[in-house]
């Protein structure tokens, strides 16, 4: 978009065409010749059989699981993601510090240990296991598990996006509105929120990408029970195992066109957004 | 204490009174309060017979904010201490102060945006420390306007109306009322993106006064904006102010601004109130040291015993001296009270609009005065007699205004005009 001053001795004109032929090869061989791997893979024996693949009853309730565990993890990651940001960029307390530190852990703890987390805690062996029995709730091998794990290895991305943000804006407009008499939800609505919505489309769309491919958390806790709890993650790696590579191709196909979906979506908002900034930084705000 | 007993000023018959009229910010102020003062102490005696039925007999004016003992502090920093002071109804108060003096935190604590560690707040009489800030009846207007970027012009000043669920014919009118008295008709469908910066602070200023509080605070209100605008906004906000009646606070660090514009002024340094007082009152009588310098272009002496007239001095005390304390007497007029002249040397000569700011040097001071374009012109490293008629000495931490002895021991009635 903006040009950039050109230092156009050989040199640098050499380095520049090495840098970028070496980024293109790297995401050319490890990204997208994979991800053309994969459809190559599906579509090997033609259309009808993939189409048997996609379509397969097991494959149609791993995708139907992976959405709604995605849908439930994302509303709920929203809903904590703006009240962590909120009361990181709002308030004075103490531990403000540790408490951003623990929204960075899923980032550095292995999604593994995040179900194993769960196993210990819900499972036959976790301290609230008597709990749960007594209200006859099972969290671990089912979707309130699944939901959990999903949550936990997700939860940094709507939070993350929005801090930046808040900080930025600094509590003027917040205080004004306060002072004139206007209720927190007036407030958060009218004031906050037009100022956060793009931040917050943009953490949601990755929290959502991250939900859909989830694989090692949900792995742990899910118990592996076909048409219950496998989601289509789960569903591919074991057609995989089975040697049902076509199947296993197919089912992976549909996350794939999610990603290149969830991608363009990506996209749009970034540009959208940047589109609206640019508005009005170039109107002096 | 009522710190706004308007006095109106009267120059003491053994004072030559301040020299250099054209120089002194206060000037205009001499001249230009009195027609705003008799309106607002007309209203001011309305309302302490209307209040006066319903309390307690009317006494004199009753501060309609006041601090008492409000301390602040940040973790081991203390932002404000031992602060007390009261505004009357409808007059416009500054606080004035350099950066980090505390001014915006009294300022936000008396809003409600803080809350203070001690000491209490009252408006209109009643304790507000634990009201919250949307039910003290505050309009505030922030530095950088905080106006809402993501509604129109209309919506930001609806914004409080609305919020207090005003029914919606009510608020078009008001809204409609305020965009009259702030001159923005047309401009109501505008961003404030689209507004500049003047215009935007108009806006602020009206988006504060829609659900008619009962308090104004304004802080740094101009700064914002570039210097030429500043100066026709500070009339107008004082225009404004007067006409509606309102009690207003404004801080500022920018002391022409607040001698300019406010009642009263409240001048902090290091979190503490070191005076308040009308501008006149901080100007002539300077309680503190820090004011003497604050207030007024002034220059610290060191020693000023040193200086003819000043004997009686103590040892090594320092002293400030303003402009209009000092006068050169034109080369080839004769030289008024010839034994307290002292000779000195032009050291640099400046334009300054109206006048001529020159700096002379005797016994190792730098003196700062005024010199008229009418007199003789003055050039760099010629001889001059100077006259120091008075200085501010500082005593501990108050300030003093001490005359020259020479010129009082010989009586008075000469004015020294330059």
């Amino acid at each position: 978009m903006t040009e950039r001053r050109d230092f156009r001795n050989d040199k640098n004109r050499l380095w520049r065409i090495v840098l970028i032929a070496l980024s293109f090869l790297f995401i050319v061989a490890m990204l997208v010749l994979p991800l053309a791997q994969v459809l190559h893979g599906a579509l090997e024996r033609g259309f009808p059989p993939f189409l048997k693949a996609v379509s397969d009853p097991y494959a149609v309730i791993a995708l139907k699981l992976t959405l709604l565990i995605t849908a439930m993890t994302v509303v709920l990651n929203t809903f904590f993601g703006i009240s962590a940001a909120w009361a990181i960029t709002r308030f004075e307390f103490r531990g403000k510090g540790f408490l951003i530190t623990l929204i960075d852990l899923p980032f550095a703890v292995s999604p593994v240990i995040a179900g194993l987390v769960f196993i210990m805690t819900f499972g036959r062996l976790g301290w609230a296991y008597p709990f749960l029995q007594d209200w006859g709730i099972r969290i671990v091998f089912a979707i309130p598990g699944m939901v959990l794990a999903t949550i936990f290895v997700t939860f940094p991305f709507v939070g993350r996006e929005l801090i930046p943000v808040l900080t930025a804006r600094g509590t003027d407009e917040e205080e004004a509105a306060i002072l004139m008499g206007a209720g927190f939800f007036r407030t958060f609505w009218k004031v906050t929120f037009p100022h956060m919505r793009w931040a917050l489309l943009y953490g949601v769309i990755l929290c959502t990408a991250r939900a859909m491919g989830e694989f090692g958390a949900v792995s742990v806790v899910s118990g592996h029970l076909r048409g219950k709890t496998n989601t289509l993650p789960l569903h591919i790696e074991i057609l995989f195992k089975e040697y049902h590579t076509l199947q296993s191709f197919g089912a992976a196909t549909i996350l794939v066109c999610a990603a290149i979906l969830i991608l363009i979506a990506r996209n749009v908002v970034e540009s959208v957004s940047k589109k609206d900034d640019f508005h009005r930084a170039r109107q002096g705000v | 204490m009522n710190p706004i007993t308007e006095k109106i000023p009267t120059s003491d018959p053994g004072d030559p009174g301040p020299a250099a009229a054209g120089l002194s910010p206060f000037a205009g102020k001499i001249a230009g309060t009195p027609p705003a003062t008799a309106d607002r102490a007309a209203r001011d005696a309305d309302d302490a017979a209307n209040d006066g039925s319903a309390r307690e007999p009317a006494r004199a004016p009753e501060n309609h904010v006041s601090l008492s003992g409000v301390r602040k502090s940040f973790g081991n920093f203390v932002a404000a201490d031992s602060v007390s002071f009261g505004l009357p109804k409808g007059t416009l108060g500054a606080l004035l102060g350099p950066s980090g003096s505390g001014k915006t935190t009294i300022l936000r604590m008396i809003a409600g945006l803080e809350n203070p560690d001690r000491g209490d707040i009252l408006i209109d009489g009643a304790r507000v420390n634990d009201v919250h800030p949307s039910k003290r009846g505050i309009g505030f207007v922030f530095q950088n306007y905080a106006l809402f970027r993501y509604m129109t012009v209309f919506d930001n000043i609806a914004f409080g109306l609305r919020a207090q669920k005003a029914d919606r014919n009510r608020i078009r009118e008001r809204v409609n009322e305020l965009l009259t008295l702030t001159d923005m008709n047309g401009l109501e469908k505008r961003y404030p993106a689209q507004l500049s910066g003047g215009q935007r602070q108009r806006v602020a200023f009206a988006r504060a006064l829609a659900p008619s509080p009962r308090l104004l605070l304004l802080d740094e209100p101009f700064a914002a904006i570039d210097a030429k605008v500043r100066r026709e906004l500070r009339s107008w906000l004082r225009a404004m102010i007067t006409k509606l009646g309102i009690t207003s606070i404004f801080v500022t660090h920018d002391q022409d601004e607040a001698i300019e514009v406010a009642d009263l002024v409240i001048i902090t340094n290091r979190g503490r109130v070191e005076q308040t007082g009308t501008p006149l009152d901080l100007y002539r009588e300077p309680a503190t040291p820090f004011v003497a310098r604050f207030v007024g272009e002034s220059t610290v002496l060191e020693d000023y015993g040193r200086l003819l007239g000043f004997e009686n001095a103590p040892r090594g005390a320092k002293a400030s001296v303003r402009p209009e304390f000092v006068h050169v007497c034109p080369p080839g007029d004769p030289v008024q009270y010839e034994n307290s002249a002292e000779n000195a040397e032009v050291l640099s000569v400046a334009f300054r609009g109206s006048s001529l700011e020159v700096k002379v040097g005797l016994k190792g001071f730098v003196l700062t005065t005024g010199y008229s374009l009418e007199h003789p012109a003055l050039s760099v490293g010629e001889k001059v007699k100077i006259l120091v008629w008075r200085v501010y000495a500082f005593e501990d931490d108050k300030a003093r205004l001490v005359n020259n002895s020479r010129l009082e021991s010989r009586g008075n009635g000469y004015n020294f005009a330059i």
